[in-house]
């Protein structure tokens, strides 16, 4: 009898372990692409030349600019600038967790925070146009916060 | 349009008796009223050339169907099993032998008999308080015979205003959005159908996306929003011609389209360098008007019935809430002061109630609030949901709900549902395709 419960315990502390490492790996593949709620990763970062992506990614319901998204429109402010034949589409979007017309508002806000980044890098409002998709087209279909993370997005698209 | 054929004839007035029916439409309903609906009789002649006509069988009991489906749905009758039905339909709608109905425990029974007259269909109904062994209404319309749906919803309006108190809202339609396709890149089509989802109709092909459907207040108009050549704008879309139009030259984004109450001005939002506030245009001199002036969302404007007032959603105090105005922008008040943040506001075509969208910890809810914010009642919580739309009577919202995706992305689903007011019968409104966004017309034959 003893040894049943000694067996058993074991196995149900090795259980635990394996559940509760199996969450910190979990937990430390989601912590390296957000930072805070804001998503740090390239899964879904396309680029307009080489070392510019084309997109920033924002807080929940925030359409402030973090110091990442910051450094991310110098580059396309840079690019934009060599480049003075390529005007450029800002596209807004947010993700599935808000009523359909206030997140159509929340995209147009965060194009529009991108939009005066790159205008006062020098880019002029007439290569700048913006599009808000409010939740309509989402990067990744997943209803988790990582996905949620990407979909919170202002990517600048050529428009010519 | 073809409910200008419509033509009601009252050939017998409501019989004025005091009668033992009584339905409680105050709170959840336990206990539906049992009623017999008794498939409408038609003679053998009419019977054949309906079946040429609509290629049904026994139009009749289709109609009665069409009625039986729409009480089921209220949650306030419980239609019984006609298999229990001891008298033949067109002896009982000329007299019933109350005992017998009484028997099989219904306390109304619902009678009729539908003929083919010069080429149009005629029905007439009778509604029966069986204890009391009272007729308590009589009607008979005319109709052309491929609107025989509509007489069902007609005969269950005019049953649920006499057995209520209030008036019906199942001779209605629904105008969605139907969904299809990858959540990714979802095609999205306007859509119109009848309030029990037949009759569906397309009224967009697909080719750009299209948001927020809303009816006039004659169901003529469709107001909405459409990502036609990539320029998000408000559109007019007349159902009967098919005709589109943009409402307004604005240089930027408009959505959240509503119309007035009396159907001459079109109340949005419009977006302009990351500021969204809210106008209106009027549909006839196309004056634009300025109603919100400030820095932060403002959206989803809706009236309240006398067009004094608009209740909307704005994020001025750092999150999404309910304000209150009058409809010329002044006195603005916030209303919801409940835990976590609200939107979708929508004033109830009885004026008592503003119904809205909550989100609170993670959860969604559709409930009602009072238009000074107080008495908020919550009717259905889940994993989202939003947009609700009032029945023209105030007593059923209808709404979607879309469901979580797994890890892959799998098992995304939007659907319509209502909920009553009591917050009990919520019910799933079965649409082909998947679906959004749902706006409730006004009653038809009215």
């Amino acid at each position: 009898m003893n040894l049943i419960k000694i067996l058993r315990s074991a196995f149900l502390v090795v259980l635990a372990c394996l559940v509760l490492s199996a969450c910190a790996t979990k937990k430390v593949a989601t912590m390296k692409q957000m930072q805070g709620d804001v998503y740090t990763g390239t899964d879904s970062v396309e680029y307009l030349a080489d070392g510019v992506p084309d997109r920033v990614f924002f807080a929940t319901n925030e359409s402030i600019l973090t110091t990442r998204s910051r450094d991310t429109l110098r580059k396309q402010a840079g690019w934009l600038r060599e480049n003075s034949d390529v005007n450029v589409v800002l596209e807004g979007h947010a993700d599935e967790r808000g009523t359909r017309e206030y997140n159509l508002a929340l995209g147009e806000r965060r194009a529009n925070a991108a939009k005066d980044y790159l205008m006062t890098y020098g880019i002029s409002s007439n290569r700048i146009s913006v599009l808000s998709y409010g939740k309509e087209r989402p990067v990744d279909s997943g209803s988790n916060p990582l996905a949620w993370s990407k979909n919170r997005r202002s990517v600048t698209v050529k428009a010519n | 349009m073809i409910f200008r054929y419509l033509l009601i004839l009252i050939i017998l007035f409501p019989i004025k008796a005091f009668s033992l029916i009584e339905v409680d439409i105050t709170r959840g309903n336990l206990s539906p009223l049992p009623v017999a609906v008794s498939p409408l009789s038609v003679d053998s002649e009419s019977k054949k050339s309906f079946e040429k006509l609509l290629k049904k069988k026994d139009i009749g009991a289709e109609i009665s169907l069409v009625v039986e489906n729409n009480l089921v749905k209220s949650g306030l009758f419980n239609p019984l099993d006609k298999d229990a039905f001891l008298q033949n339909p067109n002896i009982a709608h000329l007299k019933p032998r109350f005992e017998d109905w009484a028997l099989i425990k219904a306390q109304a029974l619902i009678t009729g008999k539908v003929t083919l007259v010069d080429e149009k269909l005629r029905v007439e109904f009778r509604l029966w308080d069986v204890l009391a062994g009272k007729e308590m209404m009589a009607l008979a319309f005319t109709t052309v015979p491929t609107n025989w749906r509509r007489v069902g919803h007609i005969i269950t309006d005019k049953v649920y205003e006499r057995l209520t108190g209030e008036t019906g809202y199942f001779d209605t339609r629904i105008i969605y959005v139907a969904e299809e396709g990858p959540k990714t890149n979802r095609i999205k089509k306007l859509a119109i159908m009848d309030q029990d989802g037949f009759n569906n109709k397309y009224l967009t092909l697909g080719n750009e996306l299209v948001l927020t459907p809303r009816f006039s207040p004659t169901n003529q108009m469709v107001t909405y929003l459409s990502y036609f050549k990539n320029l998000p704008r408000v559109y007019l879309l007349d159902i009967e011609t098919g005709i589109q139009e943009v409402v307004g030259d604005f240089p930027g984004m408009t959505f959240a389209p509503r119309f007035s109450p009396d159907g001459k001005k079109i109340i949005m939002s419009f977006a302009m360098d990351g500021n969204s506030d809210i106008y209106t245009m009027d549909l006839e001199n196309r004056v634009v008007e300025r109603i919100t002036n400030h820095p932060s969302i403002d959206t989803s404007p809706s009236y309240s019935p006398d067009g004094k007032y608009i209740c909307f959603n704005s994020d001025r105090s750092g999150y999404q809430q309910i304000y209150v105005m009058k409809s010329d922008g002044s006195n603005v008040k916030r209303i919801s002061f409940g835990k976590g943040i609200y939107g979708t506001p929508v004033w109830s075509p009885r004026g008592d109630l503003i119904a809205f969208t909550k989100m609170h910890k993670g959860r969604f809810y559709i409930g009602v609030m009072r238009t000074n914010g107080k008495g908020e009642r919550l009717l259905t919580e889940n994993f989202y949901q939003e947009a609700p739309s009032w029945s023209p009577n105030g007593r059923v919202l209808i709404f979607y709900r879309e469901t979580k995706t797994d890890s892959q992305g799998k098992g995304f689903s939007a659907k319509l549902w209502s909920i009553d007011l009591t917050g009990y019968n919520e019910r799933l409104v079965e649409t082909k395709t998947d679906a959004s966004d749902p706006s409730w017309s006004t009653l038809l034959s009215n």
